[in-house]
């Protein structure tokens, strides 16, 4: 699949200031008996948004259901992501208008499958991450891939963040591990060939 | 150079690493099932290319199928779909499918092994986060995204980062009517549900090597509730004799030679791992979990942590937890009143978490008010129970026997559990809504399940036994 290139993210941000957020609340299990990759941003935290599962009885203390708070930058607590390997996740927050997440700490497989669906993972800091929640509903931030930072644009507040050079560039330029691995199918042929001797 | 177990299949493994990147990884086995992979097939097909090894696949119906009357077409027309979508994959695909109606349909988690497609050495993925239970065989096990599986159905590769390594070694003897479950519960109490993120994990010690495969199987299983890539112990004795005769494991020359590899898989007596951690087996009780993630676990005999037990900064989630449970802070969770039981998952679905219950409630029925479900991990399973008459001990004492799928634990399918509802639940995860919307999860060992179905809440088991 081609993904979008990611490069600099200035938006403002959804404050999601819970810890352990699983796939489960992302995309409830009922969702996913979808055939295809489109369609499950309506769905995104489903039971968290909406009383009953009703469409028209959104809950109003969530943040994705307040209208000040916009833009493609989610920001959740530590631990995001945990759970099912379910990419359905990280298509429904791609789908959704998400580019980013921003937390403390990301499960595994969930980073992998961001990574893979043009949604950025950002770990910042504990503490960081606490100045963010803290913003106003107003507030902005600027992430940029190349110079792997994030900025808080009011105050000006920068923290450096991690990511490997290969996934870097992949995401720079929107290239996928697939590309990748169909280039190099003779390495794979012959890896196999000396295994079986 | 000395190695870990890990390390030792990890670099058999390696195709090439890309300069400060990630490594190629060469898998296996790939495992899949109707939920996770309808994208990726149709993600090869749009690019027209041809899948490198179906010979390597094996697929299953797990996640979506009914549990009742599987003969019949499936009701719910998404679920169908979704199997009926599997079936023509695989056929135009050239892949093994056992599916619905197949002697060996089952939980794909239960059905590798017990069919000896999981082997020691190996690297094995599935479309699911609970691939960990196959490390229980020594091998590299581990769940990953629908790109991914299109990227192995592609090149039988995927791209990975070496993950750090960490030992959990257990000692010592359990104490009655302790478990697999509740040893793996008790890890999770320790060191959270985000404790092992970025490790793999290898149980090691006297406690682990005692268990039987079942039970390594369950303690593999929930690796990825502590966040790690993958869990695996090394194979010995109790490994190769399960392995011995199964279907698809090696035969003749090839046995005594693949038996020869096997043996070397261990971790070198000096080789270093990034944490190690020490547990002695006699600090376990039968365990169960109060909140809702798999970390929040205490003894059956023990209270719930109080809000002042609480870190600051974790109590808004603990919160969110507690009320979401309808549970208070601080209370016992002994005497829980429970709706349901629900005994089944890649957790705790094999003959011998069935043997175990029904030598439990022999003789014994259900309260009065408690649904009880007992769902087979695997076709065979299911067969192995009826042959043993257990399924005959279940119906008298007023347990359903079911037909395999995944069932409760996810509710994909229509085994959900209402809202409000206490579910004692031998399977994973206690999250919000997984066994239902609303549905309120207690993660616990087969027997103090069973337990719980004879009470109607929460049991000490081991006062019964």
């Amino acid at each position: 699949m081609s993904k979008n290139k990611i490069s600099i993210i200035h938006s403002g941000f959804v404050p999601l200031n819970i810890e352990n957020v699983d796939t489960d609340q992302i995309i409830p299990a009922r969702f996913l008996k979808a055939t295809t990759r489109e369609g499950f941003g309506k769905n995104l935290f489903r039971d968290w948004r909406y009383e009953n599962d009703d469409e028209t009885k959104p809950k109003k203390d969530f943040a994705l259901n307040n209208p000040k708070y916009r833009g493609e930058i989610l920001v959740a607590g530590k631990n995001f992501g945990c759970g099912s390997s379910r990419e359905h996740a990280a298509w429904a927050i791609h789908d959704y208008g998400f580019r980013a997440v921003v937390s403390s700490f990301f499960a595994d497989i969930f980073k992998n499958n961001a990574l893979n669906n043009g949604v950025l993972p950002v770990t910042v800091s504990e503490s960081f991450l606490k100045k963010i929640f803290a913003l106003n509903e107003d507030a902005t931030i600027s992430i940029s891939l190349p110079d792997q930072t994030i900025t808080i644009d009011a105050t000006g507040e920068k923290e450096n963040f991690e990511i490997n050079s290969y996934k870097k560039e992949c995401l720079i330029n929107g290239f996928d591990d697939i590309d990748y691995l169909i280039n190099i199918k003779s390495d794979i042929e012959k890896f196999e060939s000396a295994r079986s001797i | 150079m000395s190695k870990t177990l890990f390390e030792k299949i990890w670099d058999k493994h390696i195709v090439k690493t890309i300069d400060g990147g990630p490594s190629v990884l060469y898998i296996d086995k790939h495992l899949i099932h109707e939920v996770t992979s309808p994208q990726a097939f149709a993600g090869i097909e749009k690019r027209g290319i041809q899948i490198f090894r179906p010979k390597q696949i094996v697929a299953t119906a797990d996640h979506n199928v009914p549990t009742l009357n599987q003969h019949l077409p499936i009701k719910e027309q998404l679920s169908r779909l979704q199997v009926e979508t599997l079936i023509k994959n695989c056929a135009n695909h050239n892949i093994e499918l056992y599916g619905l109606g197949h002697p060996y349909q089952g939980i794909v988690h239960v059905i590798g092994p017990e069919l000896g497609i999981t082997q020691p050495g190996m690297t094995i993925v599935c479309g699911d986060s609970h691939t960990s239970t196959h490390g229980a065989f020594g091998s590299i096990a581990f769940g990953i995204g629908t790109s991914e599986v299109e990227m192995v159905f592609a090149t039988q590769c995927l791209l990975q980062s070496k993950p750090k390594q960490m030992r959990i070694n257990v000692n010592g003897s359990l104490k009655k009517a302790v478990l697999a479950k509740d040893i793996v519960l008790y890890i999770l109490a320790k060191i959270s549900a985000s404790g092992a993120t970025g490790y793999a994990v290898e149980y090691a010690g006297s406690t682990i090597r005692s268990l039987s495969m079942e039970g390594r199987m369950t303690v593999c299983n929930m690796s990825i509730e502590m966040g790690a890539r993958c869990g695996l112990i090394a194979p010995d004795e109790t490994t190769f004799n399960y392995m011995q005769g199964k279907k698809f494991a090696p035969q003749g020359n090839d046995w005594d030679k693949a038996l020869q590899y096997w043996k070397t898989l261990y971790s070198d007596d000096d080789a270093t791992f990034d944490k190690e951690i020490n547990i002695d087996a006699a600090d376990i009780s039968p365990m169960i979990t109060y909140g809702t993630n798999p970390g929040m676990g205490i003894g059956v005999n023990e209270l719930i942590p109080s809000d002042s037990a609480i870190n600051e900064g974790d109590r808004p989630s603990f919160e969110k937890a507690m009320k979401y449970m309808g549970i208070a802070p601080g209370a016992a969770i002994k005497g829980q009143k429970v709706d349901y039981v629900f005994i089944g998952s890649c957790t705790n679905s094999r003959i011998e978490d069935l043997r175990l219950v029904a030598n439990f409630v022999k003789g014994k029925h259900k309260a009065k008010d408690v649904e009880v479900w007992i769902v087979p991990g695997s076709k065979q399973v299911e067969q192995q129970a009826k042959n043993e008459g257990i399924d005959k001990i279940f119906e008298e004492a007023g347990f359903q026997l079911r037909q395999p799928g995944c069932s409760a634990c996810l509710g994909m399918n229509e085994d959900k559990i209402p809202a409000g509802k206490y579910c004692i639940s031998t399977s994973n995860r206690n999250f919000e809504g997984r066994q239902g919307a609303g549905a309120r999860t207690l993660l616990a060992s087969p027997l103090s399940a069973a337990a719980a179905a004879i009470t109607g809440h929460v049991t000490d088991v081991s006062e019964l036994i």
